[in-house]
């Protein structure tokens, strides 16, 4: 790239401690003094043995948990927001449009249906009934679920195919930024080529990820740094 | 993408600032203040007696505050104090704007005339005075609540608790309101006509830019429909918040009982 | 026809002059009044205990109690009829407390007390119609609340009775299926017309007389004073219309008459007859002739009435 991008995710000084109020106010420290950017095109792996606080993280950049201290700006719409101090419907903005989160599992939505499901993201930003049907069709046949699981919800499927619902709900909508917390998790091989191969074409066009990847051919194939969540760490 | 389709709009719709409501001298909800915008969802937590309903009364014009104002952004004055407006007023934005669905289909629907007469009346109050017009938008919304509509003449005793809900639900949109409150919606319900119902809510929500004040116990009901939240504890909110963060990484001791407390199946 | 004189009553009566007692007729004046100065709105009142049992004509006797003078012509009528028992009961009554010639003859009366009819002729200036309403409030039906109903007539929240009329819409396939259609007062008031049939409505409207409405039960009084608009509700797409017969009277031959069905025996044999006694009778002595005249209805009507 000849001109220079400014980050899309800036995490600045970022802290994490549980307070268990029900448990004698029990403090558990995660991390703290966190801090990392990630700009247009880059995939930043975490790191870490399993309970350092890679989920933490995520979960805290997204939102979904509130961070102790620090600040996470991410670009949307030409500005950068704190989604740590943004008020709710802000941060309801920037994750319907900029910054997209693929969990390890796939939170059904009883009876509606698999390309219901995936097309849901696109309808929600206002495409049209056809194009987002069209576009689900084509991921899905992509993510080789069968074409006779489309139409049925996807709460009795294998674990395997239900993650790959869950990653064609995620990667439709094309965000700038992604979360991928494990998202290969429960594939076979030929499947985790398949998404990898989604993650490639998403940094392709400059999206900017952080991911979660045990497997580590998958962490080998996308990741273009690794952050040792470990070096932040608190010890309790 | 462009940035005017966003579902929640950015300006607020209904203001409420310092709401107080005291029972004699118990407390019914104490120095309550929130926004709600148009196409958000509000879900109200917290236990029995935590000052949900009195919230939700209070709100929906239904029982005058001891303290505090709320303001809405009605059709037909703009933003106004809901409780400074004159009664006839008041009464037309309610029918106008509003829709209340009750947990008890008893109380929103009224038992003596069919479903379809129950759906068809918010327009009639409206004005509608062509009955063939209105019999003809009460089929559309019986089937856009998936209601058998070869029942629509039958009474709502007729009916199971699930369709009495859907009926309630097609009269409380079908005059196109702003704001829609909603009292343990699926509460008097089995679980799987809950879910169905649930299903539906959130997509008429979605297609409607509805907003939606929602009280629930139900944390499952909360996380599939709202937006954000406000728990409540003895009168009081205690945490608010994004529902997700809320329900995922509780702040407040009383929140994360509650949260801890859903069983798991 | 046959008029009954008053006799003068006043040494033998043990009651006040019109049973009533002179607050009470005041009272009971008052509310007249406020009735007359906002028409179809339902004024309460102090209804009393009346020598019959609620439902037989409280309300209506109470208004003619406060509204009859020893100068009046006092006809009285049940569904149309001069001569069943609550009617002649009612109008000896009336005789005998009030000193109050009594008449069967519609043109003749000043005072014309009815329960679920409005007489055939029309009404003269002059003449005061009563009526005896069973349930008052036209809303009550769907809505229980007192206060509820107070609110939406003073705001004039009439949508609800609409609901009323989809649901028979819906149920019969037609707007009028019987009495008590209700009734626009001026633009403003919705009015319950007492139980007259939907054929009637029509006769409240630009009537040269004043129509009184008493539900004593209910303890209500409302009035249509001469020349009211009043206006039957209905649908843009299912207008209002009256009843109409296929058949004429089977005694005098009227074809623009409110018609009872009699049924003649259990082979199913039947025939239909003005419901307004005194208009058939007249007729059949202005030489009007129906397919059955001389049947021996017709005969049993000819007696006088006690």
């Amino acid at each position: 790239m000849s001109e220079i991008h400014p980050p899309l995710i800036i995490v600045e000084g970022l802290a994490k401690t549980f307070v268990l109020h029900n448990a004698d106010s029990a403090q558990i420290p995660v991390f703290k003094g966190l801090s990392l950017e990630v700009g247009p095109g880059e995939c930043i792996v975490l790191a870490g043995a399993s309970g350092v606080g890679k989920s933490s993280l995520m979960r805290s950049i997204y939102g979904n948990y509130l961070p102790t201290a620090g600040s996470v700006r991410v670009l949307h719409d030409g500005a950068y927001v704190d989604i740590t101090t943004a008020d709710p419907h802000q941060v309801l903005e920037v994750r319907r449009r900029t910054l997209g989160y693929v969990s390890q599992f796939l939170r059904v939505i009883p009876r509606i249906s698999t390309l219901q499901l995936v097309m849901e993201p696109l309808l929600e930003n206002g495409v049209a009934v056809e194009e987002a049907r069209e576009r689900a069709e084509r991921l899905l046949s992509d993510l080789k679920l069968p074409q006779a699981h489309w139409d049925l919800p996807p709460a009795t499927f294998s674990g395997g195919e239900q993650q790959r619902v869950n990653i064609a709900r995620s990667f439709i909508r094309e965000y700038p930024v992604m979360l991928l917390d494990e998202p290969t998790a429960s594939l076979d091989a030929e499947n985790r080529a398949i998404v990898v191969q989604l993650i490639r074409q998403a940094l392709a066009r400059g999206a900017a990820m952080i991911g979660i990847f045990h497997d580590e051919d998958v962490r080998d194939a996308v990741a273009t740094t690794l952050f040792p969540v470990a070096d932040f760490r608190v010890a309790a | 993408m462009n940035a005017l389709s966003s579902r929640i709009e950015s300006t607020p719709l209904l203001k409420v600032d310092g709401l107080t409501k005291w029972y004699g001298h118990i407390l019914g909800c104490r120095d309550v203040s929130f926004d709600m915008r148009a196409g958000e969802v509000l879900g109200i937590v917290g236990e029995s007696g935590s000052g949900k309903t009195t919230l939700l009364n209070c709100v929906s014009g239904k029982l005058p505050p001891s303290a505090g104002s709320i303001q809405f952004e009605t059709s037909r004055f703009g933003m106004s104090d809901i409780y400074a407006m004159s009664e006839p007023d008041r009464r037309r934005m309610q029918r106008e704007d509003w829709g209340f669905v009750h947990q008890n289909p008893r109380d929103g629907l009224r038992m003596r005339v069919s479903g379809g007469a129950n759906v068809a009346e918010p327009m009639m109050s409206l004005g509608g005075r062509h009955y063939g017009k209105m019999r003809q938008a009460t089929i559309d919304w019986l089937e856009r609540v998936e209601f058998d509509t070869g029942r629509i003449d039958d009474r709502p005793a007729n009916f199971s608790g699930g369709m009495q809900q859907r009926i309630q639900v097609a009269r409380n949109l079908i005059h196109g309101p702003k704001l829609v409150f909603m009292d343990e919606p699926t509460g008097g319900l089995d679980v799987s006509v809950q879910a169905r119902l649930l299903d539906l809510l959130r997509e008429l929500v979605r297609d409607l830019r509805l907003a939606v004040m929602i009280v629930t116990h139900d944390m499952a009901v909360a996380r599939l429909m709202a937006d954000r939240l406000m728990v409540m504890k003895s009168g009081q909110v205690v945490e608010t918040g994004l529902t997700d963060q809320v329900l995922d990484d509780p702040q407040h001791p009383y929140t994360q009982i509650l949260v801890s407390s859903v069983l798991q199946i | 026809m046959s008029v009954q004189t008053g006799s003068n009553n006043a040494p033998e009566r043990y009651y006040n002059y019109a049973y009533l007692d002179e607050q009470t007729k005041r009272m009971i004046r008052r509310a007249i009044l406020k009735a007359l100065a906002i028409p179809g709105y339902q004024v309460p009142f102090g209804s009393r205990e009346m020598p019959v049992p609620y439902g037989w004509g409280t309300g209506g006797i109470q208004l003619t109690a406060a509204i009859v003078g020893p100068d009046d012509v006092y006809k009285c009528i049940d569904q149309g009829a001069d001569d069943t028992t609550n009617a002649v009961s009612i109008r000896q009554f009336f005789a005998k407390v009030a000193d109050v010639e009594t008449t069967e003859d519609t043109s003749e009366a000043t005072i014309i007390q009815s329960r679920h009819r409005v007489p055939e002729k029309p009404l003269k200036a002059g003449q005061v119609m009563v009526l005896q309403v069973p349930q008052p409030e036209p809303l009550r039906f769907l809505e229980p609340r007192e206060t509820e109903t107070r609110a939406m007539h003073a705001y004039e929240e009439y949508g609800l009775q609409y609901v009323a009329l989809y649901e028979r819409v819906a149920r019969v396939g037609r707007i009028n299926a019987g009495a008590g259609h209700p009734v626009m007062v001026e633009e403003r008031y919705l009015m319950s017309p007492s139980p007259i049939p939907a054929f009637d409505n029509p006769k409240l409207g630009f009537s040269e007389a004043i129509y009184l409405l008493g539900a004593g039960r209910e303890k209500r009084i409302y009035a249509v004073p001469p020349y009211t608009r009043v206006r039957s509700l209905d649908f843009e797409d299912h207008p209002f219309a009256v009843q109409t017969w296929d058949e004429n009277c089977a005694l005098c031959g009227a074809d623009d008459a409110y018609l009872d069905e009699v049924v003649l025996d259990d082979q199913g044999a039947k025939m239909y007859v003005c419901s307004d006694s005194h208009h058939c009778a007249e007729r059949r002595e202005a030489g009007h002739v129906g397919p059955m005249a001389g049947h021996q209805l017709a005969q049993a009507e000819k007696e006088p009435a006690q």
